[in-house]
């Protein structure tokens, strides 16, 4: 192939073995070691434009009628006959892994009682110390949060929350559009275009509510990751 | 700088007959002396005049003082700058941080001479976010996601960078399934970087078709980063001790039927572009660096190698299962920005082959140091064994201690070497950790580089850029054609 050659100008003095000075590391290991370079190795000059195989009508023709060029539109042409990956977003949506580390939810248990024990582990652990917890004992004499305040604008999704939670009640849910509005952003997946900042600035019952909508999501994730964890 | 534009801008109106005749005349009494404007001595034309340039001459007397007999140096200066020992200044532009074709935040001062380029001034240090104080402040396992955040556009190798400078201070050997993981996917993130360095460059030049089908590479790419570790982008996988979870069962399957038609996407690309007589054109002899100039401006990785000095740190020390792989490393001849081209294509091929060992090899086997100490242990023992519940509160509270002492480790990161300098004064949190990013350097280069070259070429071909704005932080992006920088990791 045309392509390969100009590769291959690179690559092909590669076989003969290139030490650096004083190094033990053979440079390419795929290659049988050899002798090491005479002493004055150089590389061969490149080639003139006389001295090549090709015959000057052959340079001339493929220079005139674009061969390369026409080869790289075929190329592009063939492009247009393949299924495109796209996929038509707000009604098709591509998939996620259970690993998934989206906006955050509250869980509670199966009896409606919340998970959190306000151990603050989370609060310690996070690394843009998005989150603010406050905690006293509830009437019953159980240890539970009086305020759990996630910043979104600060936090960097970086899972240390779900992974550092002893009862699995700080989770990111699968969750990358929470406000239905905007679109994915096609890098890091997430869309959190709201129209005010205050509505990023997360309370106790927004992600309790988080949790309450996504569980079965959130609870088949967990299943399905429990074997790594 | 500013008295000169003053100056220009002073000359200019002159040049151009464009001031007013009735100024010259006027002879402005002394009483009026602080006042900044000209007194109107009668109406203007009524013709819109947006801007106005305000003559000065060289000595900057004021309007109200100028032209008055008591002042003879002024007037000989004056008569000097009317016409024969005027210097022609070349023309200084200010490109970017937010130039159209810049697209990132790098502020170059360009200073022209026509359409070449005399001098260049990068001027660095708005996406500056004082990552490395910031790491003296959090534990070593809060300062990981920091590493992501550096070089944005190969995230694992900036993570491994930093564990193993970690791992060399806590002088832990990681399983071998994790030095595993980590080159398969230090090398999927070599993909991911030349995917986007490359075919952004070919952009600039104006081939945006090979961008789209790599974007769509990188996609998929993204989709593993995303099934590993839960993040298409910062990805916090690769940790201190190992990785933090196994890859999912039927990762590695699919990670081998990508990489079985990626070499077809790379031959299209390089029919598209190898051989290109546009292509050549636009970077044959452009940005030429010869090896001396090379090694003298601390250039690595592959504007090291395209100057055809063979030097990869996967080879001369290796780190991870890189000494148990086998791969060749392309290195250029004529050290321009086609060969640096050639160069990257070629490392593609050789991470494909690598990517392929590694799924070959695979061993079974813990992904993490079994320390609890270190990493913090699995959750069915954490809940169930006290002493496990301990360690995991210990481990995301205060940390884990390093012993004291500094290391210097370096990585071969797909833009050259990466390094972290890392003192640690045995408590939780390291001392200083000094990060070596490859792009700081070769911006460093960006003036001798680009000297002499026009501004397409040099703007277009070794400075322009690409941004991707990102929910997160902002980071914007800025893979510069052949230099492959990323603004997250010069200005740090």
């Amino acid at each position: 192939m045309a392509t390969s050659r100009s590769v291959a100008r690179l690559v092909a003095y590669r076989r003969t073995p290139f030490l650096p000075m004083g190094s033990t590391a053979n440079f390419s290991s795929s290659q049988p070691q050899r002798a090491p370079p005479q002493p004055g190795f150089r590389l061969p000059p490149p080639k003139r434009w006389d001295q090549g195989s090709e015959s000057s009508l052959d340079k001339a023709s493929k220079y005139f009628l674009m061969a390369e060029i026409f080869r790289g539109m075929y190329v592009v042409l063939e492009q247009f006959f393949r299924p495109p990956y796209t996929i038509f977003y707000p009604f098709e949506k591509g998939p996620i892994s259970p690993r998934f580390r989206g906006e955050h939810a509250l869980r509670r248990y199966p009896t409606g009682e919340e998970r959190c024990i306000a151990c603050k582990l989370c609060e310690a652990i996070c690394p843009a110390q998005a989150i603010t917890i406050e905690a006293e004992e509830r009437e019953d004499g159980s240890r539970r949060t009086t305020r759990y305040d996630i910043d979104m604008t600060k936090c960097i999704y970086c899972g240390y929350c779900q992974e550092s939670c002893p009862v699995d009640a700080i989770v990111e849910s699968k969750s990358w559009e929470p406000t239905g509005k905007a679109t994915k952003h096609y890098l890091t997946g997430l869309c959190y275009a709201t129209e005010t900042r205050e509505e990023l600035l997360y309370n106790k019952e927004k992600l309790l509510a988080n949790g309450d909508k996504w569980e079965p999501e959130i609870a088949a994730a967990a299943r399905a990751d429990a074997p790594y964890r | 700088m500013a008295a000169s534009f003053a100056r220009l801008a002073g000359n200019a109106p002159k040049r151009l007959c464009l001031r007013p005749s009735t100024l010259l005349n006027t002879s402005v009494p002394r009483s009026r002396s602080i006042a900044t404007t000209i007194p109107r001595r009668h109406a203007e034309a009524s013709s819109y005049q947006a801007t106005r340039l305000v003559p000065t001459d060289p000595t900057f007397t004021h309007f109200a003082n100028k032209g008055s007999p008591e002042d003879p140096e002024a007037a000989g200066l004056e008569s000097e700058a009317e016409g024969i020992d005027r210097k022609i200044r070349h023309y200084t532009v200010n490109f970017g941080p937010q130039h159209p074709a810049a697209h990132g935040v790098l502020r170059l001062i360009l200073e022209l001479n026509g359409e070449e380029i005399v001098r260049a001034d990068p001027h660095v240090g708005l996406l500056h976010r004082g990552t490395e104080k910031l790491i003296e402040y959090k534990t070593y396992m809060q300062a990981l996601p920091y590493f992501d955040r550096l070089d944005y556009v190969s995230m694992m190798t900036n993570e491994q960078c930093f564990s193993l400078a970690v791992e060399k201070l806590l002088n832990v050997e990681i399983p071998e399934r994790a030095k595993w993981i980590r080159t398969l996917f230090g090398e999927l993130t070599r993909v991911l970087n030349h995917l986007m360095s490359v075919l952004s460059h070919a952009m600039d030049v104006g081939a945006l078709t090979p961008f789209l089908w790599g974007f769509e590479e990188r996609e998929k790419l993204m989709e593993f980063y995303e099934r590993v570790s839960g993040a298409r982008l910062h990805a916090a996988y690769v940790r201190p001790g190992g990785v933090s979870q196994d890859i999912p069962l039927g990762l590695l399957d699919d990670i081998y039927q990508w990489a079985t038609q990626f070499g077809d996407r790379i031959d299209e690309t390089e029919e598209l572009l190898t051989d290109n007589r546009i292509w050549k054109a636009r970077t044959q002899g452009v940005g030429v660096v010869n090896a001396t100039d090379a090694l003298n401006m601390s250039f690595t990785g592959v504007m090291l190698r395209g100057s055809g000095v063979p030097w990869d740190i996967r080879k001369s020390q290796p780190y991870d299962a890189y000494d148990q792989v086998e791969f060749d490393v392309p290195v250029g001849v004529n050290g321009d920005c086609y060969d640096r081209y050639l160069c990257r294509m070629e490392e593609f091929r050789q991470s494909l082959r690598i990517i392929q060992q590694c799924l070959n090899k695979m061993p079974a086997g813990p992904v993490r140091v079994e320390d609890y100490k270190i990493s913090p242990p699995p959750r069915a023992a954490m809940k169930e064994n006290m002493e496990a519940l301990i360690h995991h509160f210990l481990l995301f509270t205060k940390g884990y201690s390093v012993p004291p002492g500094e290391t210097y480790s370096a990585i071969e990161a797909p833009k050259g070497e990466m390094g972290v300098f890392l003192v640690s004064d045995g408590s939780e949190r390291p001392y200083r950790c000094k990060i070596r990013a490859p792009g700081f350097a070769h911006l460093g280069g960006f003036d001798q580089v680009s000297r002499g070259h026009l501004l397409a070429d040099a703007v277009a071909i070794i400075g322009k850029c690409l941004c991707l704005m990102f929910t997160q932080t902002l980071l914007i992006l800025a893979p510069l054609g052949t230099m492959d920088l990323v603004f997250g990791e010069v200005d740090r």
